[in-house]
């Protein structure tokens, strides 16, 4: 059930990371469309499939436009969007299976279009809606559904990939702290470029991890997950590449590439006006093939 | 006199055979006659058996032609393979540098190549041989002078000799032809015509039809032989507001067409089969989430990578069921260039009309084939646009029966356009009675479909129905037949999916339906027997069109086994 729509009959799980994901696009989108004087209506989310898509439809208050597609392609489908419509602010929602196995070939790409779009990845290390299988971030030995010796293959780090591919923006953050991932995600969409912000979203199900992520002192448990130390320079590659080399996970800030961002639409408009491309009408264009 | 000259240039991939043949064509047009080409070549840049082949006439043609008037053999393999399909009387025109035949008494050996470089004019050999061919027809040498003239004064420095150079190697292929004393039947000199025509290939045909339709947008990913439709867009789709794009995958192009429907503009796609197969997903998607986009498939041969430079009509039933799940998606498949034109302009306002996806499917013959066409009237091509919310009826984009009015991202009545089965407003459901009015408005939006026309000709009891680029052959076929006192009716249309109601009834009178159509499974006629129409297919897999007298004389067959005929 939504506040919006009572016959809705979808819920997440009791404690489920993605609710504190969920009010935190609600507050970023809030924010944004004051500080521009805009509509929410000019925000475009774009979910995958999974438990975690299924925001698209939970958020409360005025309602941004949406699609919920299918499986992995949220990127493709807000590039078509996102260059057909520079004016729309695209934000996308995907899972680590979404937006890691099934639609990782998608990343690249868009990294290196610059599209002017913010994804926002939730990580629950585990196929949360098909109850529990492994995904590219479940950790090596882990037994899942369809890793009955333990998980053989080896965890993948999100972040050393996006840093790998050429991703111009990167964040990193927990759905547990949904002030400051509400402000990540607004200074996320007000980059103008390619922005991740890859979140770790527990599945109360299937994964618990926030344990692991908080850590316990008292057992001498290190924290899974540490803040970016304040000298941290996100314009400084090496830096960033260090930061996310290793098992702990870096909260905060962790790249942004120096120097002005040209996102792919501007791009394409500056080509233009350069090449002063003119579109030559239909009659024009059969009339150079007349015999 | 003859009113057709049939002309092949055989040899290997690179050596300019689809080029010459295109050349011979598009000088032949400019001297006023109809022309119409075909080529074949392997799936490699370099070397394997090529040929391209022009038919030049002084009446409107429909096909490339049976049989040859000349074949020009660039090789040994050249001549051996082609050498069946030249008709008695024909004339070998073979590259006496690479071989030699026993036999020259309708054969003229030209080193053309060898020709070209001592005249210092290394590219002119096929204008060498385009002489020595058009000699032999007698066609007036003058008016392709003309067009030598026309093609290579381009206001650069070097034009005057270019021009100079390629008319003076027209007229030495002309002198070894009148050496030789070889002669063919003479051409008919061309018809007047007073009618604005153009050459143009399929391909463009396509695009142009679409661009006038008002399309937006155009994203792809390169596949033979579909590139060339991406190619033209991303030179001519260049627009202030215009998106082209070079998706990564088939995937991601049909993914992003429906963003890019999604956001309100008219969009499309070009691929072939493999590509197509990567769609289905996507497809599905902008069917239920109703999303208008056009693919235009450009059908080759074969599954998987298949025959990717050979002509198939194959992929009729995955165009119309491209997915999993109840689907009937349009198709529109013209018959030839022309038809391409109108057929690309009615697929975007298809889309938009019932807002929701549309296949244009072609085929390699057409897509490649160069034509002349009388100049399409654009002023015929209404372009519409799918019904805009007001935001009258807030968020409730999937209400109704049918087709409701579609909100704009950035305007009013912000919904979730959603690929699982949804209530009006978007929001997934899985209530069964929610499933079955979703479905049934799926459904009940393509009635709006009903401006289809069809061809209907002679008698209706025994019917001659191809579709695609079958229609060519099929038509000098019947044509033929016709003249002949075989009692058979043409009926056709572009539209296969769905037909138009009359034609359905038409053909659910009939006795028999007899569907010529190159794919090995008899697709089109499969489908027709769902629908309750005694159809039957002639079949072709070589990868190659239909010759008009196999199908003659296998509609003569099939008419004559009572078997197949209904009572
Ligand atoms: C093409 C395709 N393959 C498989 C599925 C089944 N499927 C639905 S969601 C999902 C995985 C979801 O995992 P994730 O993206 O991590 O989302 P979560 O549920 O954990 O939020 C899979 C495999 C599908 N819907 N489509
Ligand atoms: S299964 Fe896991 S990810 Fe899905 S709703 Fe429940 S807790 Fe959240
Ligand atoms: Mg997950």
């Amino acid at each position: 059930m939504s506040k919006r729509n009572p016959v809705y009959d979808f819920k997440w799980c009791p404690g489920c990371g993605d609710f504190g994901v969920k009010v935190a696009i609600e507050q970023a989108l809030a924010k944004r469309a004051i500080e521009r004087q805009e509509s929410v209506e000019k925000s475009a989310i774009i979910a995958g499939i999974g438990c975690s898509g299924n925001l698209v439809h939970l958020q409360e208050g005025p309602q941004p436009f949406g699609i919920h597609g299918i499986h992995g392609r949220t990127l493709p489908i807000a590039y078509g969007f996102k260059s057909n419509r520079p004016d729309m602010n695209v934000l996308v929602v995907s899972g680590d299976g979404d937006f890691l196995s099934i639609g990782a070939e998608h990343i690249g790409p868009q990294a290196r279009r610059n599209l002017d779009i913010t994804v926002v990845v939730m990580d629950n290390g585990i196929y949360g809606l098909t109850k529990g299988q492994a995904s590219p971030t479940t950790e090596f030995e882990v037994v899942t559904a369809t890793t009955r010796y333990g998980k053989l293959d080896d965890r993948m780090h999100p972040l050393e990939v996006y840093m790998g591919l050429g991703v111009p923006y990167i964040a990193s953050e927990m759905s547990s702290r949904v002030k400051q991932l509400g402000e990540a995600i607004k200074d996320a969409m007000d980059y103008p470029g390619f922005s991740i912000v890859h979140v770790q979203s527990p599945c109360t199900t299937y994964n618990d991890t926030y344990a692991l992520l908080k850590g316990d002192e008292k057992k001498g448990i290190e924290p899974l997950a540490f803040p970016i130390p304040e000298e941290h320079d996100v314009t400084d590659l090496d830096a960033a590449r260090k930061l996310v080399t290793g098992k702990r996970i870096p909260i905060g800030l962790i790249y942004k590439r120096a120097g002005e961002s040209v996102p792919g639409h501007e791009r394409l408009r500056l080509a233009k006006e350069r090449t002063k491309a003119t579109q030559a009408p239909v009659e024009r264009l059969l009339a150079a093939m007349t015999i | 006199m003859s009113n057709n000259l049939v002309v092949r240039f055989a040899g290997e991939g690179g050596q300019g055979v689809v080029g010459g043949a295109e050349l011979m064509a598009a000088a032949a047009a400019q001297g006023g006659y109809h022309v119409l080409t075909f080529s074949t070549f392997p799936s490699q840049i370099k070397g394997g058996p090529a040929w391209g082949q022009a038919r030049i006439s002084s009446e409107p043609t429909l096909t490339p032609g049976d049989y040859l008037d000349v074949l020009v053999a660039q090789n040994r393999y050249a001549y051996d393979f082609n050498i069946a399909e030249l008709r008695e009387g024909g004339i070998v025109v073979f590259n006496s540098e690479e071989f030699e035949l026993e036999d020259t008494s309708r054969a003229l050996g030209l080193p053309a190549d060898k020709m070209a470089r001592e005249a210092g004019n290394p590219l002119a050999s096929t204008i060498i041989l385009i002489g020595a061919v058009a000699q032999m027809a007698g066609v007036d040498l003058s008016a392709l002078e003309a067009f030598i003239t026309k093609r290579w004064t381009r206001g650069r420095a070097g034009d005057e000799q270019i021009v100079s150079g390629n008319i003076a190697a027209l007229r030495m292929g002309a002198e070894e032809a009148i050496k030789s004393g070889l002669k063919l039947e003479q051409l008919e000199a061309p018809k007047p015509d007073t009618t604005t025509r153009i050459l143009i290939r399929g391909y463009e045909a396509a695009c142009l039809g679409a661009i006038a339709a008002g399309l937006d947008s155009f994203i792809g990913y390169p596949i033979s032989p579909a590139t060339t439709m991406l190619v033209y867009m991303e030179q001519n789709l260049v627009g202030p507001d215009k998106f082209v794009g070079q998706a990564s995958s088939e995937i991601e192009s049909i993914a992003s067409l429906v963003g890019a429907g999604f956001s309100g503009k008219k969009v499309m796609t070009s691929t072939a089969g493999p590509g197509l197969s990567l769609m289905g997903e996507g497809l599905g998607l902008a069917w239920m989430a109703e999303i208008p986009l056009v693919v235009a498939d450009v059908q080759r041969g074969g599954p998987a990578t298949g025959l990717p430079t050979k002509t198939e009509q194959s992929d009729l039933i995955c165009a119309i069921n491209p997915g999993h799940g109840d689907m009937s998606v349009p198709v529109i498949a013209p018959g030839d260039p022309e038809e391409a034109f109108f057929a690309a302009a009615k697929a975007v306002n298809w889309a938009e009309r019932y807002q929701g996806p549309v296949i244009l499917l072609t085929e390699a013959s057409i897509a490649e084939r160069a034509q002349d066409i009388p100049m399409p009237d654009v002023s015929l091509i209404s372009q519409e646009s799918r019904i805009v919310s007001d935001g009258s009826v807030g968020n409730l984009r999937y209400k109704g029966d049918s087709v409701s009015p579609f909100p704009v991202p950035g305007g009013p009545g912000a919904y979730v356009a959603n690929g699982s089965e949804h209530d009006e407003q978007g929001d997934t459901t899985h209530l069964p009675e929610v499933h079955v009015a979703m479905t049934e408005r799926r459904f009940a939006k393509l009635k709006t479909l009903n401006d289809s026309t069809y061809e209907s000709e002679g008698p209706g009891e025994i019917i001659l129905l191809p579709w695609g680029g079958s229609k060519g052959a099929a038509r000098a076929a019947w044509l033929e037949l016709q003249a002949e006192g075989v009692n058979i009716g043409w009926r056709y249309t572009m539209f296969v999916n769905p037909l138009p109601e009359a034609l359905l009834a038409e053909l659910r009178a009939a006795k028999l339906v007899l569907v010529p159509e190159l794919n090995y499974l008899g697709q089109f006629s499969g489908i027709l027997r769902t629908l309750d129409v005694n159809a039957r297919s002639i079949t072709q897999y070589t990868g190659l069109p239909f010759k008009v007298a196999d199908l003659k004389s296998e509609v003569r067959t099939r008419m004559a086994s009572a078997s197949e005929v209904r009572a």
